[in-house]
C-alpha cells in the first residue's frame, strides 16, 4: 500500500504492520498472545524480562518480541518448539528466586507470573540453593512492598521516570544483589503513585490499605466513574459481599488512559468511616434522635413547607455539592422549581458571580481531554493543576514533552515535572494584572484591535518580552489553549480573569477552557442547579440567590445535599447562617460535627459507590454508572431520597423507577444538539483588580477524600493537615 | 533554588571544578553521563567513601533525580556507600590471578593487616575490598590495586613491601 507498511508472517498468518513497529505491538493488534512481564504499551521498552522471546526465521537466536522491529518478509513463530523452549527457560530463571508464597500473596489469583508459570513453568525446580531474600521497602501509606517477589521488570522504575516525571524508585546494586529501591527510605509521593500497583506484574508492589482483606476471585467488578475531579476517570469498584474492597482503573483512552489518580483510587477507604451516617436522624429540642425514614422525611418536608408558608418560597436555599450526580442535581432543581424558589446553587467555592449571565451551558475544557496532549502552546491560569486534576496534568505533561510551550500564570509557582516555558507569578503583579499585560501584549504582537471592554483594565499596564513571547507562542500556528483552573474559579476576580482570558483567546486563536469543581459541575449546570438558569440553560424569569448571597443574606430554611459547611464552603459566616436558620435539612453520607451542630434533619445517603448515577465531565462526556456496593446501614441513594421528598412535598413529576429515567428525561429536555460550552465574553467593565485566591488542598476536596485515612497519611495529606493546624492557630 | 544550593554546599571547590571538567565533555543536557566522574571526585574528597548527603549533593549539582546517582553509586564496585578506610586495596581473584596464587596473596594481606576482606583496619587507614573482578592485568598475574595504582607479579614479600610503604 505505502512504503510505511511491511508484510510479515506470524505463525504462518500474513500480517501488515507499520515499519519500525515492534513485533509485540503487531502480535497484540492481531490477537496473537506473546507472554511478557516488562513490556507495557504506555512505557518505554526495556526488554529485560526476556519472557517474550520468539523465533524469527534466519535469526540465530530467539528474539524479544518487544524490542524487535518488524521488517519486510519477516517470518515469526511464537509457538514453535524453539520459542516455547526459550520462554520456558526464561520462566525457570524468573522462578529461581521467586518465593512460592502465592497462598499468602495478595496478587495470587490475578498475578501475571502465576498465570504464565502455569503454562511455562516446570512442576519441579532444579534449583536447590538458597533463594534470595530482599528487605521490604517502606514506600508510604499507599503501596505495600514484598520485594523478595520482585522479578526486576522495572515497570515501576520506568513509570516514575516517564509518566510521573519524578524518578524515585531505581535499580540499586547489581547482579544478584540488584534491588528495586528508593535507596534512602522515603515515601513515593506523587498524585499518580498508586498506578505502580497495577503495573507490577507480580506481588511485589500492592495496594497497602487493601492488603490481606480479600482475594481476587471473591470479588465482583463494577464499572464506575471517579468522583473527585472534573476529569471523570473510569474505574472499577471491586466488591466483596456488598462492600468495596478496592478501586482499580478502567482503561479509557479518551479520558484516563490506563491510569488513575491516588485520590480516585484510595478515596474508597472512607466509605466505612466512623462518621458515616447510618440511620436517619432528627433533632428534637436540641437532642439528636435516630428515627425511621418515614419520620425523618415527613419532618424534612414539614420543615421546608413551614418555612415557605410563613416566609415565602424565597426563604428556602438549596446548596448542592458539585459532585452530586446528574440525577440528584436534576431532582434538586425540580424540587426548587416545584417549591417556587430560585435560590439553588452548586458553585460552593465561588466568590464572584458578576458575569454568570455569560456562562456557557456548562463549564468546559473547550476541547477533548485527549486533545490536550497534541497542543502546541498552553497557558494555564490560576491552577495547581497536578492537585486539581492529576490526569489533566499528565496529559499536559505529555504535550510539554512533545515540545509544547506550557506556561503558568498563578499566584505562586508550583512544581511541574516537565519543562515549563514561563511562570508568571505574584511577583509580577496580581493574576488580573498579569493577564491584562498579556492582553496588551497580544494587541502589539498580533496587531489586532483591543475590544473596548478591556480598555480600563489594560490602562497603564506594563508588559515585557516575557509577555510578548508567551502571546506569540499562543498565536503561532498549531493548536493552542488557555485553561482557567480552580484557583481562578475560586478567585474574587473570577469574572475579570475569565473575560480577560476570553479576549486573549480570541486575539491569539487559542481555545478557552475552564476546570470545574467536583466530578459533576457540568452536570449540575446542565440540570439547572443554578440561581440564574433552569435545566437546559434557559434564563430563569427571576434570578435567585447564589451561594454567597444565600449565606450573607441568611435564609430561614436550607436544604444541603452532600456538603459539609466547614470545608466545602469558602464564604465566611456559613455556619452562623445555618445555625441561625429555622431549619436545615441535610442529605449527607457523613455526619461531621458541623452538620450535627447546625442541621435539624439528617438523611443518610450513599457515597458514589452506593448509588447509580451519571457524571458529566469537563469535556461534556456523560458517563453513567450503576451502584457498586450495598448502601451502608439504612442509607439510600440520594436520588431515591429526593424522589420521596418530592412526593411528600406534593410536587409533580417525581415518579421515577430508576435513575436512568431521570437522566433520559433531562437528556430529552436538553435536546439533541451539543450543549454550548464556549464562553462568548461578558458585558461588564473589566478591571485589573487585586485578586484573592482560595486554596483547597488535594486531599481536602470533599468529605470522602477528607476521610480517607490512607490519603491523609501520604506526604501531601500530612502537609495539608499541618498547614490547616497552622492556619487554625494563626486564626 | 536555595534548596539545591544548600545541598551542593558540601562539595569542595576542587570537586566542583572536577565535575565541571567532566560535564563539559558531554553534550549539553547529558550531564547524567558525568555521574561516575562526579562520584569519583566526591569519594576522593570524602576520604574514600560516599554518603547519602554527598550523593544528594551530586544530584543537586548535576540537576538529576537523586535516585539516578544512587543507582550508579551502588552499581560500581569502585564506589563505597558505607564508611571505609581511606586507602582501598583490591586483590584480583579472577581466573588468571587465581591460577597464579591470588588466594595466597589475599590470605597474606589479611594476615598482615589483621582484617578480613570487606573490613577496614582499626586505625581506619586501609580498606580491603571484598572481591575484585578482573582488572585487566592478566599478563602479570597475580596483581592488586592500591587506590588507583597497579602492583603486579605479586609475592608475599612484595606485598609486605607495598603495605609497609602505605601512609
Amino acid at each position: 500500500m505505502s512504503d510505511d507498511l511491511v508484510n510479515i508472517e506470524v505463525n504462518g498468518v500474513a500480517m501488515q504492520a507499520r515499519r519500525g513497529q515492534m513485533l509485540i505491538e503487531v502480535t497484540d493488534a492481531n490477537e496473537v498472545y506473546v507472554p511478557r512481564f516488562c513490556y507495557h504499551e504506555k512505557l518505554s521498552i526495556a526488554a529485560n524480562c526476556r519472557m517474550c522471546l520468539v523465533e524469527v526465521e534466519k535469526a540465530p537466536k530467539p528474539l524479544p518480541a518487544c524490542a524487535t522491529p518488524v521488517t519486510e518478509g519477516m517470518k515469526v513463530f511464537t509457538k514453535s518448539a524453539r520459542a516455547i523452549s526459550a520462554q520456558k527457560a526464561t520462566m525457570e530463571f524468573l522462578l529461581l528466586n521467586h518465593p512460592l508464597d502465592c497462598p499468602i500473596c495478595d496478587q495470587g489469583g490475578e498475578c501475571e507470573l502465576q498465570d504464565l508459570s502455569l503454562g511455562y513453568g516446570s512442576d519441579i525446580s532444579r534449583y536447590s540453593e538458597r533463594k534470595r531474600v530482599v528487605k521490604d521497602k517502606n514506600l508510604g501509606a499507599l503501596v505495600s512492598t514484598d520485594m523478595t517477589r520482585c522479578i526486576h521488570c522495572t515497570r515501576c522504575v520506568r513509570f516514575g521516570e516517564e509518566i510521573q516525571g519524578m524518578p524515585q524508585l531505581g535499580t540499586v546494586g547489581r547482579g544478584d544483589r540488584m534491588q528495586i529501591s528508593t535507596y534512602i527510605e522515603r515515601s513515593v509521593d506523587h498524585e499518580l503513585s498508586g498506578n505502580i500497583i497495577d503495573l507490577c506484574p507480580v506481588g511485589a508492589l500492592n495496594n497497602k490499605p487493601y492488603r490481606f482483606s480479600a482475594r481476587a476471585w471473591e470479588m465482583t467488578e463494577h464499572a464506575s466513574v471517579a468522583a473527585h475531579d472534573c476529569v471523570g476517570s473510569n474505574l472499577y469498584f471491586h466488591v466483596q459481599n456488598g462492600r468495596v474492597k478496592r478501586v482499580v482503573p478502567r482503561s479509557n483512552e479518551d479520558v484516563n488512559e490506563s491510569w488513575l489518580s491516588d485520590r480516585d483510587r484510595f478515596s474508597c477507604y472512607a466509605i466505612e468511616h466512623e462518621d458515616r451516617l447510618l440511620r436517619p436522624r432528627i433533632k428534637v429540642e436540641g437532642e439528636w434522635r435516630d428515627c425511621e425514614w418515614s419520620e425523618a422525611l415527613e419532618r424534612a418536608s414539614t420543615l421546608m413547607q413551614e418555612s415557605i408558608k410563613s416566609k415565602g418560597a424565597d426563604s428556602l436555599g438549596i446548596l448542592a455539592s458539585p459532585s452530586s450526580t446528574l440525577e440528584e442535581a436534576s431532582l434538586l432543581a425540580k424540587l426548587a422549581d416545584g417549591l417556587g424558589t430560585a435560590n439553588i446553587d452548586h458553585r460552593l467555592r465561588m466568590l464572584d458571580f458578576r458575569d454568570q449571565a455569560a456562562d456557557p451551558q456548562f463549564p468546559s475544557l473547550g476541547r477533548r481531554i485527549a486533545q490536550v496532549e497534541t497542543l502546541k502552546a498552553v497557558l494555564v491560569v490560576g491552577s495547581r493543576l497536578r492537585q486539581e486534576a492529576p490526569i489533566l496534568a499528565h496529559r499536559l505533561r505529555k504535550a510539554a514533552l512533545l515540545g509544547a510551550s506550557v506556561s503558568f500564570l498563578c499566584p505562586q509557582r508550583y512544581e511541574y515535572l516537565f519543562p515549563v516555558t514561563a511562570y508568571l507569578d505574584r511577583e509580577g503583579g496580581s493574576m488580573t494584572q498579569q493577564l491584562s499585560a498579556l492582553v496588551a501584549a497580544a494587541a502589539e504582537v498580533t496587531g489586532k484591535p483591543l475590544p473596548e471592554k478591556v480598555h480600563t483594565a489594560i490602562a497603564g499596564v506594563k508588559f515585557g518580552d516575557l509577555h510578548r513571547s508567551l502571546v506569540a507562542s499562543l498565536a503561532e500556528e498549531g493548536e493552542s489553549a488557555i485553561f482557567l483552573g480552580l484557583q481562578a474559579n475560586r478567585d474574587a476576580a473570577w469574572a475579570d480573569l475569565r473575560a480577560l482570558a476570553g479576549v486573549l483567546a480570541q486575539m491569539t486563536g487559542a481555545s478557552l477552557g475552564t476546570l470545574s469543581e467536583g466530578a459533576n459541575s457540568a452536570g449540575a449546570s446542565l440540570a439547572g442547579v443554578l440561581p440564574h438558569r433552569v435545566a437546559g440553560g434557559a434564563d430563569r424569569s427571576k434570578t435567585g440567590l447564589n451561594t454567597v448571597q444565600m449565606l450573607q443574606e441568611p435564609r430561614s430554611a436550607y436544604l444541603l445535599a452532600n456538603l459539609e459547611p466547614w470545608a466545602d464552603l469558602v464564604v465566611a459566616g456559613a455556619m452562623e447562617a445555618f445555625k441561625a436558620a429555622d431549619s436545615v435539612v441535610a442529605l449527607a453520607a457523613y455526619a461531621g460535627s458541623d452538620l450535627l451542630e447546625c442541621a435539624d434533619v439528617l438523611l443518610p445517603v450513599g457515597t458514589v459507590a452506593e448509588t447509580s448515577g451519571t457524571f458529566v465531565n469537563v469535556e461534556g462526556r456523560w458517563q453513567s454508572f450503576a451502584g457498586a456496593a450495598r448502601p451502608l446501614g439504612e442509607s439510600r441513594p440520594a436520588w431515591k431520597v429526593l424522589r420521596v421528598l418530592g412526593n411528600l412535598l406534593g410536587l409533580e413529576g417525581f415518579d421515577y423507577d430508576s435513575s436512568e429515567q431521570i437522566r433520559d428525561e433531562l437528556h430529552g429536555t436538553l435536546g439533541a444538539g451539543e450543549a454550548s460550552s464556549s464562553y462568548a465574553g461578558g458585558h461588564f467593565p473589566i478591571t485589573a483588580a487585586e485578586d484573592h485566591a482560595v486554596e483547597v488542598a488535594m486531599y481536602a476536596v470533599d468529605g470522602m477524600v477528607r476521610r480517607s485515612l490512607p490519603l491523609q497519611q501520604t506526604g501531601e495529606g500530612r502537609a495539608e493537615q499541618s498547614a490547616a493546624r497552622d492556619s487554625a492557630v494563626a486564626g | 533554588m536555595t534548596d539545591a544550593a544548600d545541598k551542593t554546599a558540601l562539595l569542595s571547590e576542587h570537586t566542583r571544578h572536577e565535575i565541571d571538567h567532566w560535564v563539559a565533555k558531554f553534550p549539553v543536557g547529558r550531564q547524567r553521563s558525568a555521574v561516575i566522574a562526579a562520584l569519583r571526585a566526591v569519594q576522593h574528597q570524602n576520604q574514600g567513601y560516599l554518603t547519602a548527603e554527598l550523593m544528594d549533593a551530586v544530584a543537586a549539582y548535576l540537576d538529576l533525580p537523586p535516585v539516578h546517582v544512587y543507582e550508579v553509586a551502588s552499581f560500581y564496585s569502585m564506589f563505597e556507600t558505607d564508611p571505609v578506610g581511606r586507602i582501598h586495596i583490591s586483590v584480583c581473584t579472577n581466573i588468571s590471578c587465581m591460577l597464579n596464587g591470588a588466594d595466597k596473596i589475599v590470605e597474606h594481606v589479611e594476615k598482615r593487616l589483621g582484617i578480613k576482606t570487606g573490613e577496614t583496619t582499626a586505625d581506619g587507614l586501609v580498606f580491603l575490598k571484598c572481591e575484585e573482578e578482573c582488572l585487566a592485568a592478566c599478563n602479570n598475574a597475580p596483581m592488586m590495586m592500591v587506590d588507583h595504582k597497579y602492583f603486579e607479579n605479586l609475592t608475599p614479600e612484595k606485598v609486605d613491601e607495598i603495605l609497609d610503604g602505605l601512609e
